[in-house]
């Protein structure tokens, strides 16, 4: 259960952007929180959704939607050539089933978008 | 009103385990990160590792654990010094903890620091700690399926330690289906297979960890 852990960054980042902005916590209701991961870094989302809710209960993230992104991870087969979508849980190539490919740099977590309520 | 962000969302721990990254490489450091599932033999392995190499390098270990003491004692016990995190129900490490910790160790003769993870092969490998090394411990009892099933562990482990093989006589454990699975997820991994218990396949684990000493992070070949 690592969302939880993600949950309570994701709310330490939000916290940190609110205060940068000078106002108050809690001034401005958070309804959307954009996040992205990768594959290696990937994130189960029912979990995640579930982690969020409960983190976010009693903050001004309270009842936020929150949309996650997952960012494919290229990979190269060395065998085809084939450049593919590499599934952690699959590694092979799609074309010609090999398992010799080199893999890209993995996407990071990342919080890419906050929406406030609108006044 | 929307603002970009584009912020990591592990900025605080990435910047912690930067620091203590620097730390280690000015001290000449080895720092290494041991993750596996509860009782794959991870404290065995150190035991093992401490007694066959203390007279040659020096070495302390930063025990993480949800709850007691028991392995820092164990630690101490095979004769050197080890401090205890207690987490209190966290399933993982993080940076900042080991930076606490090292306030606690005597770092100025340290050779090489081990930091044996809480037992999760899951929520660890989120957590970059400023090691320079990753080693994931798998015992064969656990079944030969891991690697497909937590990928995460095995694609960024620089190290993978085979732990139990004493028992593959007992058990349907394909060695070779691990080393293809593993090997497929990160092909740079370097495979030992051992066994804690009675040291054999030990040997060049033992030569690996010895060849670190001294070694500064960059310079390091696995």
């Amino acid at each position: 259960m690592h969302e939880a852990m993600i949950a309570e960054n994701i709310l330490e980042t939000i916290f940190a952007q609110t205060k940068k902005k000078g106002g108050p916590l809690g001034a401005g209701r958070v309804v959307r929180a954009v996040i992205s991961c990768g594959q290696i870094n990937a994130v189960n989302d029912e979990a995640m959704q579930f982690a969020f809710e409960a983190a976010a209960a009693g903050t001004i993230c309270q009842g936020a939607k929150l949309e996650i992104k997952h960012v494919p991870l290229k990979g190269l087969c060395k065998g085809c050539g084939n450049e593919f979508e590499f599934d952690l849980y699959n590694p092979h190539c799609p074309k010609c089933s090999k398992s010799d490919f080199s893999i890209g740099e993995d996407a990071p977590l990342l919080l890419e978008e906050i929406e406030f309520e609108e006044d | 009103m929307k603002i970009r962000v584009n912020k990591k969302i592990f900025e605080k721990n990435e910047d912690c385990a930067e620091a203590n990254r620097k730390f280690f490489t000015r001290k000449n450091i080895l720092c290494i990160n041991m993750i596996s599932s509860p009782g794959s033999g991870k404290t065995t392995i150190l035991e093992q590792t401490i007694r066959h190499l203390k007279d040659k390098i020096n070495i302390a270990v930063i025990e993480g654990d949800l709850y007691t003491r028991l392995d820092a004692e164990r630690i101490r016990a095979a004769g050197v010094e080890a401090v205890q995190i207690e987490t209190k129900g966290a399933c993982h490490l993080s940076a900042v903890q080991i930076t606490n910790a090292l306030h606690k160790l005597n770092t100025d003769q340290l050779d090489i620091i081990v930091i044996e993870n809480i037992g999760n092969l899951i929520c660890p490998s989120d957590f970059n700690l400023g090691e320079q090394v990753r080693v994931v411990v798998l015992s064969v009892a656990e079944g030969d399926d891991k690697c497909a099933k937590y990928p995460k562990a095995f694609a960024q482990a620089d190290i993978l330690l085979i732990n139990k093989i004493d028992l593959m006589p007992h058990l349907d454990f394909d060695t070779k289906r691990v080393r293809q699975d593993a090997l497929k997820l990160n092909k740079d991994l370097k495979i030992f297979e051992i066994s804690a218990k009675t040291t054999d396949g030990m040997e060049n684990w033992f030569k690996w960890f010895e060849k670190g000493k001294g070694k500064k992070y960059g310079f390091f070949q696995l």
